[in-house]
């Protein structure tokens, strides 16, 4: 592609399609559909964070009035343990059938035991506390220290650690040992001539999203069951589902509702699988729906991690070595990010000597799902702290710092490939350059910089694009729109095809109505979908000019196509797309256009934060006073809602440095499950949120463009955390940095 | 236990229904009126996503029995704007790219909505205390807080002209 | 608990009629309560408990949990005595069911007890401050209302009825424990009374939260000073929330301003002995020593934003 595009289009802050539908309230999410006949379904879950189930006896439930139907891990035992793909983490079907449903042990608080299908919501709820059963109750590993202890109790008997090749022979908490490095730390640390090293601590930290996990299903025995949810990626619940309850795919329709929030923590399944085995068992369409308490108790946090990184810089500021230990929590079965965690760790800088260590871990703790950069922000925290200690030690401007030793095309990463075009330094250029750098800081406040770097993916993408007679069309595609994407496929196709958006209706068809496609994950939709879009758009119009071509009797060749138009290069004609569809009768029937793809060429996004606080040095709290984002988008296809992404990561990365964590008490049980205790931003805790697109074009996507969903998660967690330490004074290495953490920190510090 | 008959208005339609007397007002809307723009985000009058009007107050439906609507006035996501013209709010959320997944959207305009009737001119600061128990977990406030703030101004124009 | 019967008298008298039928023979638990028989209500079995309800917030909550107990709601909000709010030459008297947003916006209220607005303006959010009223927010008595300390720095009290007749208790003694209070069954909390501050009076509540809104209170303080002429503070109520089983009234923390200029000192010692008034547990809210800590913090800002609002009402 060539370096400046002139677009029709892209670029502008069209309306979105699915708005109207989403500011009247009609807009259907996956609590918000009903059938006829349907019965409600419940979880009884478990009040112990590590116990044995000696004995269940659900007889009594299954007698009451308007139950139809129980459901336990019985209903999975013939479920295998075979690897399982999807989603963003790696698991295997008996441990997804294992957290969906509890085999012999109960493994966190809120753990599902049993579930129950009845007439209304209060009768199921009446007959889960007839349910009996005996615990055995264990001690809880609730720490990754703890779980890592020679003498730890064990989650699991059969669970040994894989190191690269080898396996271990004895049982442990910890599920692998990775391994990444390059050069040789050791020269890199003797070259140096300062070193700054630290441990630090991320809790573990919850997606947050407003809707509560939800389902509708409908078992039939012909082979029509269906699954109406709120799902970042229908095909994964299709293949789980149909997995664990051992049905062909084609048995099983998956239609994504509209999906109210899930920044990763709704690639996986919890409810679905349930459902269908209660609607299997009664003969009747289930709903369940969670509540708040079961979305934070029961679904996947992103993990809490402990971390060590060391760094060595020459005193020109040149860094020489950059080594790392990081464990990381996976909740009660084994695939935390902590691989991701080592990848991404460093790869913002260009250094050639450096070696990482990651350990997977199993605690007593709510399984963790993707959570938005999954692994990233907790490795990154601890690197770019210390990079801001570096700077402060050397006397350099910690983004003049960033630049001298910045990656860029070409730089060896620690996994493999060497970094095609990226846009770190146009992102530090523009945060040195932003208003907001420029501004002084007053007493009590402190400044935070930080650089954050996510891979982004491509993958499998499906998309039809059918033409109506009066020209306008439907965009089918795969990925659940989570964020506003439909208006991208609906602008990139539009630049495509020549016409205007507005003519084009995106949707998300079923796993029925479109071909297979990946999730809405990984910063993967508008790059890797929009190319299947783009792709279809230009099926579209080498359809059309064929049709234009057999009316004029030119070949195919001989037809140009300018603005959505038909133009014979051999004479006068012109033939509008309009009226290509509306004559298609006469030329071999209405016009489809397809693109189906597997993605390569996803171009990573780098992000660079810059946050001032002010802290209340009697009180420890910390009030963000200016805050800027800045982030390579490639192209920016619909501006405002690229700003919206680094806004909205900005922010959930403001929580999760300053007051988001799990509260465990000693036995392992949550006390925080709900909006009260776990404290999201709310809007009189932020200030506007100064957005900075920089576009460094991704050459394998047609229009430049890069994923831009994660990468503004990373850097608040050290922007925010350095400056706290820069306001304080005082060394930071736990988050969040509530106001008792910070008033300790004051009091320490003297 | 046996359900009581309730007489409401909701958008200023005169409505009955049979509710029981645990039922919330969340739960009526949703599940018995099929009024499923009132969205449920926790159920304990914490997220806001529930949000709509008694008598003209702002509250949280999670926060009401299904009983107490008799004789009272409820105002939900389906009475703002019309059915062929958005109401300024609406249109505002929609040109800032004020949401995201949307699921907090009807809540929030709703809120706005009784933001501007009680205080046509607000500061930022005064939207964002305002809206402060309406959580969006996407956005990061700020286009909705632009999007609040323009329609403020709209409505102040929009009053002016008529005036 | 779950509520299985609604009821919603009309008058005071109602209300007393209904409670007072039913039996009071097992002691309630929450003082809010009464144990209802079969034949007060038609729509109540001999299990059932009656449970008082002004704004909810709090008690639709409550019936949400697991507990399956029956429960007989009396909604308070069709009883028009228990809704107004009247601001005279004399003082203030609240009903107690009226919605914190309703009495932010009354006439003058601002002006005579700022402290007890701004703590009303606390509870929640906007939404829950149109259905939350600091009748509910006191019977509910939780250590972490935010209107207990403003209103017990205020001197407020307890206008109590039932079927034998009236009795006045001072806000301090009206809570009595974690969630207890003096109400017994058959009683009703007919109005808030405070008197007006004199010239040269004025209240302050401040309360410290994690975020900016929507939590519960850490710790709380709600101050009240009077000064004279010259500036001497002649009398003070100082009180603290969410440091105690109950909101605490602080007399040695009176002591130490009465007398003084409320000058940086006395502000301080007020805080030093609020804080050693102070018996905090630590819980997910915060730890024991840090809410020790942060009382005696507000209790100096509260004290300071009080004397600023004294000295311009002289």
């Amino acid at each position: 592609m060539s370096e400046a595009q002139n677009f029709k289009y892209i670029g502008r802050n069209t309306i979105r399609p699915d708005g109207f539908d989403k500011v009247t309230g009609r807009a259907n999410y996956g609590a918000d559909l009903t059938l006829p006949g349907m019965l409600w379904g419940k979880i009884l879950r478990s009040p112990h964070a590590h116990a044995n189930i000696k004995r269940l006896d659900t007889s009594k439930a299954e007698a009451l009035a308007g139950v139809h139907a129980v459901a336990t891990f019985a209903d999975f035992s013939a479920v295998g343990d075979e690897a399982i793909e999807g989603g963003e983490g790696s698991s295997t079907l008996l441990d997804l059938a294992r957290n969906i449903l509890a085999r012999d042990k109960v493994l966190y608080h809120g753990h599902a035991v049993v579930a129950i299908a009845a007439k209304t919501a209060a009768i199921a709820e009446q007959a889960l506390a007839l349910v009996e059963i005996d615990y055995e109750i264990l001690t809880p590993v609730l720490d990754v220290r703890t779980a890592m202890a020679a003498d730890a109790p064990l989650l699991h008997n059969d669970l040994y650690t894989q190191n690269g090749a080898d396996k271990a022979t004895t049982p442990s908490n910890v599920a692998a040992r990775h391994e990444f490095k390059m050069g040789d730390v050791a020269a890199g640390f003797a070259a140096a001539e300062i070193i700054v090293e630290r441990e630090f601590y991320t809790p573990t930290a919850h997606q947050g999203y407003i809707e509560p996990h939800a389902c509708t299903v409908r078992f039939d025995k012909d082979g029509q069951s269906m699954v109406w949810c709120s799902t970042q990626g229908h095909f994964d619940v299709r293949a789980s589902t149909a997995r664990l309850l051992g049905m062909e795919l084609g048995k099983l329709k998956v239609i994504a509702s509209e999906i109210g929030g899930g920044f990763g923590g709704k690639t996986t399944v919890y409810l679905e699988p349930v459902a269908l085995i209660l609607s299997r068992k009664s003969g009747r369409p289930v709903k369940m729906v969670m509540n708040r308490d079961e979305v934070f108790k029961a679904t996947g946090p992103g993990s809490a991690s402990r971390s060590w990184i060391k760094l060595g810089a020459k005193k020109d500021g040149t860094i020489t070595a950059m080594q790392g230990s990081l464990a990381y929590e996976a909740g009660a079965f084994k695939g935390s990010p902590v691989m991701m965690g080592c990848m991404t760790a460093f790869t913002p800088y260009a250094v050639p000597n450096m070696l990482i260590e990651g350990f997977d871990v199993v605690v007593n703790k709510a399984k963790v799902a993707a959570y938005r950069a999954p692994g990233a922000p907790q490795a990154e925290f601890a690197v770019e702290m210390l990079v801001n200690e570096l700077a402060l030690k050397l006397g350099r401007d910690p983004i003049d710092l960033r630049l001298q030793n910045a990656a860029k095309e070409g730089t060896q990463t620690i996994y493999g490939p060497k970094l095609k075009r990226v846009g770190l330094v146009e992102c530090l250029e523009a945060a040195r350059d932003s208003k907001h750098y420029q501004q002084a800081l007053a007493a009590n406040q402190g400044r935070g910089v930080a650089a954050g770097f996510w891979f982004n993916v491509g993958g499998q993408s499906s998309v039809t694009i059918n033409m109506n007679p009066d020209g306008t069309g439907t965009i089918v595609e795969g990925s659940p729109d989570i964020g506003g994407s439909r208006a991208s496929m609906q602008m990139m196709a539009a630049e495509a095809l020549g016409i205007a958006p507005a003519l084009l209706k995106p949707i998300i068809g079923d796993t029925e109505n479109v071909a297979f496609s990946a999730g809405t994950g990984g910063s993967r939709t508008t790059f890797a979908t929009g190319m299947a879009v783009i792709e279809a758009a230009e099926d579209v119009v080498r359809q059309m000019k064929q049709r234009a071509a057999s009316m004029w009797n030119v070949t195919a060749e001989q037809v140009d196509w300018v603005d959505g138009v038909a133009v014979n290069t051999a004479g006068e004609d012109r033939l509008s797309l309009a009226s290509i569809c509306a004559g298609a009768d006469r030329t071999g029937g209405q016009i489809s256009g397809r693109g189906n793809i597997n993605a390569r060429g996803a171009g990573p996004s780098f992000a660079v934060h810059v946050c001032d606080v002010a802290v209340d040095q009697e009180t420890g709290k910390v009030d963000i006073v200016r805050y800027t984002a800045v982030q390579d988008a490639g192209k920016a296809i619909h501006p405002a809602y690229v700003e919206g992404q680094f806004q909205g990561g900005a922010v959930q990365g403001i929580g999760w440095a300053l007051n988001e964590e799990y509260v465990y008490g000693a036995s392992g049980l949550l006390e925080n499950a709900g909006f009260l205790d776990y404290r999201i931003p709310v809007a009189s805790d932020l200030p506007m949120i100064d957005a900075i697109i920089v576009e460094v074009p991704n050459n394998f996507h047609p229009y430049g463009v890069r994923g831009v969903g994660e990468s503004g998660i990373i850097p608040p967690l050290a922007a925010v955390g350095y400056a706290v330490e820069n306001a304080i004074g005082a060394a930071v290495t736990d988050l969040p940095l509530s106001p008792p953490r910070v008033l300790q920190l004051v009091q320490d510090r003297g | 236990m046996a359900k009581l008959h309730i007489s409401t208005s909701i958008n200023g339609e005169a409505t009955e229904f049979l509710c029981e007397p645990h039922a919330t007002l969340l739960d009526v809307l949703r599940n018995d009126l099929q009024l499923t723009g009132t969205k449920e985000g926790c159920g304990s009058g914490d997220c806001g996503a529930c949000s709509v009007t008694v008598d003209g107050r702002l509250t949280c439906a999670c926060l009401v029995l299904g009983v107490e609507a008799q004789g009272r006035e409820i105002g939900t996501i389906e009475g703002v704007g019309s059915s062929d013209k958005l109401s300024v709010i609406q249109e505002k959320f929609l040109e800032h790219a004020a949401l995201q997944c949307g699921i907090c959207t009807p809540g929030l305009i709703v809120s706005t909505q009784a933001l501007l009737q009680q205080n046509p001119d607000p500061s930022e600061e005064q939207a964002r205390y305002f809206l402060a128990g309406n959580l969006c977990r996407c956005t990061g406030y700020d286009k909705i807080i632009r999007a609040v703030l323009d329609a403020a101004a709209t409505l102040r124009a929009e009053q002016q002209g008529a005036a | 608990m779950a509520v299985v019967a609604y009821n919603a008298p009309q008058s005071v008298e109602e209300a007393i009629d209904l409670l007072a039928t039913l039996s009071a023979t097992s002691a309630a638990t929450s003082a809010a309560t009464s144990s209802a028989t079969s034949a007060a209500t038609s729509l109540a079995t001999s299990t059932t408990r009656a449970r008082l309800m002004a704004g909810g917030t709090d008690l639709i909550i409550q019936t949400k949990s697991q507990s399956t107990e029956p429960v007989l709601v009396v909604d308070l909000k069709h009883i028009a005595e228990m809704m107004s709010c009247d601001l005279g030459a004399a003082g203030l008297s609240l009903g107690p069911s009226m919605c914190c947003a309703e009495f932010t916006a009354q006439a003058g209220v601002r002006d005579v007890y700022p402290g007890l607005v701004e703590a009303a303006d606390l509870i929640g959010s906007t939404q829950v401050q149109g259905r939350a009223s600091i009748g509910g927010n006191l019977c509910n008595s939780s250590p972490a209302a935010d209107t207990i300390p403003a209103l017990i720095a205020v001197g407020a009290q307890c206008l109590i009825v039932s079927a034998k007749g009236e009795r006045t208790v001072a806000v301090e003694d009206f809570v009595t424990g974690v969630g207890r209070n003096c109400l017994q069954p058959g009683e009703l909390l007919k109005r808030i009374l405070i008197h007006r501050p004199a010239a040269g009076s004025r209240d302050a509540y401040l309360r410290f939260i994690p975020r900016t809104e929507m939590d519960i209170a850490v710790a709380g303080a709600g101050v009240s000073v009077t000064l004279d002429q010259q500036g001497i503070c002649t009398a003070a109520r100082v009180a603290i929330g969410a440091v105690a089983p109950t909101a605490l009234l602080v007399a040695q923390a009176a002591a130490a301003l009465v007398g003084t200029r409320l000058d940086e000192a006395a502000v301080a010692a007020a805080g030093a002995a609020a804080a050693a008034a102070a018996s905090p547990i630590t819980d997910r809210r915060g730890t024991a020593d840090y809410r020790r800590q942060i009382v005696a913090v507000l209790v100096k800002r509260a004290t300071n934003i009080a004397k600023q609002r004294a000295q311009a009402s002289l």
